[in-house]
């Protein structure tokens, strides 16, 4: 008999989109379902052929649709399927993470793993750490505003000038 | 306007015990452009195939989603029932509602919710998605074998039966493998060289087979039917053409104690040598490291005596490049080693004297001093001393199916090869004992408890169920202590030699090579197989098939089993004079690709190109990206450097991806 698990019931469950690889992490997840092991039911896969397919549009527009943690998972370094892809992915994902530092968004909320079609069990580990440090983290918030602030067709009331003292 | 028809699978009880599939296809229902769902037991069966069939017909669907098993299980599948009702079979996409979502996930409500999220993920997809057509690419009828064992030179047989050219490549100087150092094989045990070299002549021999040994993959390029492959081989110093065989430079080359790799070190060999007596081929080679010419600038003793002039002291490393349509990988295994430096990284056993004791053997080297072939001619002699030892210690699972020694995996061939080396050893030392140490014993297989059964009852091996903690040297005897956990006792044998069982292991340079083929491996650095149960021989790069050891422990009739079936699937491909691939390739819009060129310097295949747009008086209006749809591997590298936005890739179009993330949260 399997043993029954008290499920913990938290006060906010974050929102996680996991961008994957067909290759090795996709398989990957696939095997952790094969192997039945269990993971945090809060993430949703975006299955793309490579990392290297990636853009940092596509991690922009998670966050914008509603997510509260993005991560990118693809093949070990040298075992890219297409021989490259995974390199490409690790240098704009160096470069767009310090950009989403550098903007004041906390870049616990992106991670990047290397998960190879063996790994289903450091796919389980890894799903349900990010999901932990998100849930942690709380709602991103911070996002939405901005984007709420920066779309042109949602026209804000003009903050009153202050009045300038000499 | 979009029709799309949603079909859950319950798989059984697979999906629908964690995932209330009735609700999932209700929930569907709602969603914008479905206009038919249903959910089934068995939709992969071959009524709910028909279920789908009907469904596209009746409700003149233009999409369908189908939410079960992974689209690398029954994509295929379902996508061929699609393209039978004349819908583009590109216009079916799979939710992956059970590897992903019901195997995963215990809590009922939020994996139905997630099945919920995923199948709408796929409707807004599947769209947007376009019929494509299949690109059809020419097949080269030539087959490359990596690996000259007993997997991979059955692989080249029945390849070149089936009338097909086939390249073997063996990094060696001979082929025979593993295989040509066993002395009897079981349950049998019938003479391991008398059933292989007869296959390693007609290796060598057939019309369809180019053998190359001493030489190894350099590089690999291309996909399916179209592999690129660069081979070097390495300069034996013997020009294989001239060359006899005689076997005169061997004996007068005066470096004579090396030790033969062949006879695991128990045996020696000179610096120009033919590994074995039954070599194929039989041309000897130069160790370069060794050579006394190489060393000092002095001697050229072969040169001399080779009257037929075939030693080439000047020759260098050759570099041949071959076109071929599938590569069977058979690279096979090596033995784990006791000893500290280990080429692996493992921890050696200390308990186990790290093989610094000459009596402490493997069970390769037992099987050369078993062998007719071998350093004592088959006497069963101990290495320190040649003494007749009367006293035997098997040791199983030494490393296999330890968490310690990173080995979790059971070796599967040492409960069988050690119930042989008992027998062989009754056979010739009449007086002698033999303990066997054992875990469990894993005699799965024709006729193979029967064998074991034959060791202990008919030739008086004694076998104890535990481990052993530590052997030691006491003057002339080998101390064993370990436990024997069926009668609770410590156990301490006084042993003339002791041999271990050690495991099987993945080749230390097989993961260069899985890199150079873009196959995947697992931790412990054996091949993976495209799918555990239903695809034992294809792997992740299509083209690429597996056959061995190289894929997880084998014993013989295993791995022939698997290299024929390898050498079946690259029949079937070769029978074919053209393939079909998907059509994932990349598409350039030229109006607004501004030639910047950064996709020409991402793209792994080079399968992008500057193209020139002319107007009609053949001037010059621009620079654009071109992408030879035939080259194109579909990676989307190129589309995520594309400044302009101006590369797209079908299947994974932005539309598509993007249309997936706008209706994740909802």
């Amino acid at each position: 008999m399997s043993q029954h698990k008290e499920t913990i019931k938290h006060d906010f469950e974050p929102n996680i989109v996991a961008f994957v690889c067909n290759w090795c992490t996709y398989t990957g997840a696939d095997l952790a379902g094969t192997s039945r092991l269990k993971y945090e039911p809060n993430v949703r896969i975006i299955r793309l052929p490579c990392t290297g397919r990636i853009d940092y549009n596509l991690l922009l527009k998670a966050f914008e649709s509603g997510a509260d943690g993005v991560l990118v998972s693809g093949c070990h370094p040298n075992d890219c399927h297409y021989n490259l892809g995974n390199f490409h992915a690790r240098r704009r994902f160096t470069v767009f993470r310090q950009l989403l530092d550098f903007v004041g968004i906390d870049i616990r909320r992106i991670q990047f793993a290397w998960v190879s079609a063996a790994e289903g069990a450091k796919w389980a580990q890894l799903v349900t750490q990010v999901t932990n440090e998100v849930r942690e983290l709380g709602p991103f918030t911070n996002y939405k505003r901005i984007s709420e602030l920066s779309f042109p067709y949602k026209e804000l009331e003009p903050e009153p000038l202050e009045e300038v003292t000499a | 306007m979009a029709r799309i028809g949603v079909f859950v699978c319950h798989c059984g009880e697979n999906i629908g015990r964690t995932v209330d599939c009735s609700v999932v296809a209700k929930e569907s229902a709602k969603l914008r452009d479905v206009v038919y769902s249903v959910d089934y037991k068995y939709m992969c069966s071959d009524p709910g195939q028909i279920m789908v069939k009907d469904a596209i017909k009746k409700h003149n669907l233009t999409g369908v989603v189908i939410a079960s098993c992974s689209p690398l299980m029954h994509e295929k599948t379902f996508r061929r029932a699609v393209q039978e009702t004349e819908l583009s079979p590109f216009l079916c996409e799979m939710a992956n509602i059970r590897e992903q979502c019901s195997w995963v996930h215990e809590d009922k409500v939020l994996a139905t919710k997630k099945a919920v999220d995923l199948v709408r993920l796929m409707v807004e997809k599947v769209k947007r998605n376009t019929p494509l057509e299949p690109i059809r690419i020419p097949v080269t009828k030539r087959a490359l074998v990596i690996g000259g064992g007993i997997a991979g030179i059955q692989a080249a047989l029945d390849i070149a039966d089936g009338n097909q050219e086939v390249v073997m490549v063996e990094k060696s100087p001979s082929i025979g493998g593993h295989m040509a150092q066993l002395s009897e094989t079981f349950p049998t045990l019938d003479c391991s060289q008398c059933i292989l070299t007869p296959k390693m002549v007609s290796a060598n021999s057939h019309k369809n087979i180019k053998l190359y040994t001493y030489t190894e993959v350099e590089s690999v390029t291309g996909y399916i039917g179209n592999f690129d492959v660069t081979l070097r081989k390495k300069a034996r110093y013997v020009d294989d053409s001239i060359c006899s065989g005689c076997g005169i430079c061997q004996e007068k080359c005066p470096q004579k104690k090396i030790s033969s790799e062949f006879n695991t070190g128990l045996g020696k060999r000179p610096a120009i040598y033919i590994p074995f007596p039954q070599a194929v081929p039989n041309i000897p080679v130069i160790d370069k490291e060794r050579c006394t010419y190489f060393k000092n600038g002095k001697c050229k003793a072969c040169e001399k005596f080779c009257d037929r002039n075939a030693i080439k002291f000047d020759q260098t490393d050759e570099f041949i490049n071959i076109k071929v349509g599938a590569i069977v990988v058979a690279t096979g295994y090596e033995m784990y080693n006791i000893g500290k430096n280990n080429k692996n990284g493992i921890k050696g056993y200390g308990e186990y004297g790290c093989g610094e004791d000459p009596d402490i053997i493997d069970s390769l080297q037992f099987e050369r001093l078993l062998s007719a072939s071998g350093p004592t001619f088959g006497e069963v002699k101990r290495p320190s001393d040649g003494k007749v030892p009367e006293t035997v210690v098997f040791l199983q699972c030494v490393g296999s199916r330890d968490k310690a020694k990173g080995m979790e995996y059971c070796s599967k061939i040492c409960c069988m090869y050690t119930a042989k080396h008992t027998m062989l050893y009754k056979h010739k030392v009449h007086h002698g004992q033999a303990f066997v140490f054992y875990l469990d014993i894993r005699a799965g297989g024709k006729n193979y408890d029967e064998f074991v059964r034959r060791a202990i009852e008919e030739d008086g091996a004694i076998y104890l169920r535990g481990r052993v903690s530590k052997i030691y040297r006491e003057g002339d005897k080998l101390i064993v202590k370990g436990a024997d956990t069926l009668s609770g006792s410590q156990v301490e044998i006084a042993a003339d030699l002791v041999v271990l069982a050690t495991a099987i292991t993945a080749q230390p340079d097989i993961v260069p090579l899985a890199q150079k083929l873009g196959v995947g491996y697992d931790k412990y650095h054996f091949l993976s197989e495209a799918h555990p149960k239903l695809k034992p021989v294809e792997t992740n790069s299509a083209g690429i098939f597996l056959a061995g050891a190289c894929q997880a422990p084998k014993d013989i009739p295993e791995s022939v089993a698997q290299a024929s079936a390898a050498a079946a699937k690259v029949l079937g491909l070769c029978s074919a004079t053209e393939l079909e691939r998907e059509p994932y390739v990349a598409k350039v819009y030229e109006s607004t690709c501004a030639g910047c060129g950064f996709c020409i310097e991402a793209c792994p295949y080079k399968a992008i190109d500057n193209k020139a747009i002319v107007n009609r008086q053949g001037k010059l209006i621009k620079n654009v990206a071109y992408i030879n749809q035939g080259l194109c591997q579909g990676c989307g590298t190129c589309l995520s450097v594309c400044r302009s936005k101006s590369i797209d890739l079908a299947g994974f179009t932005d539309e598509q991806i993007f249309s997936e993330i706008n209706s994740l949260f909802v």
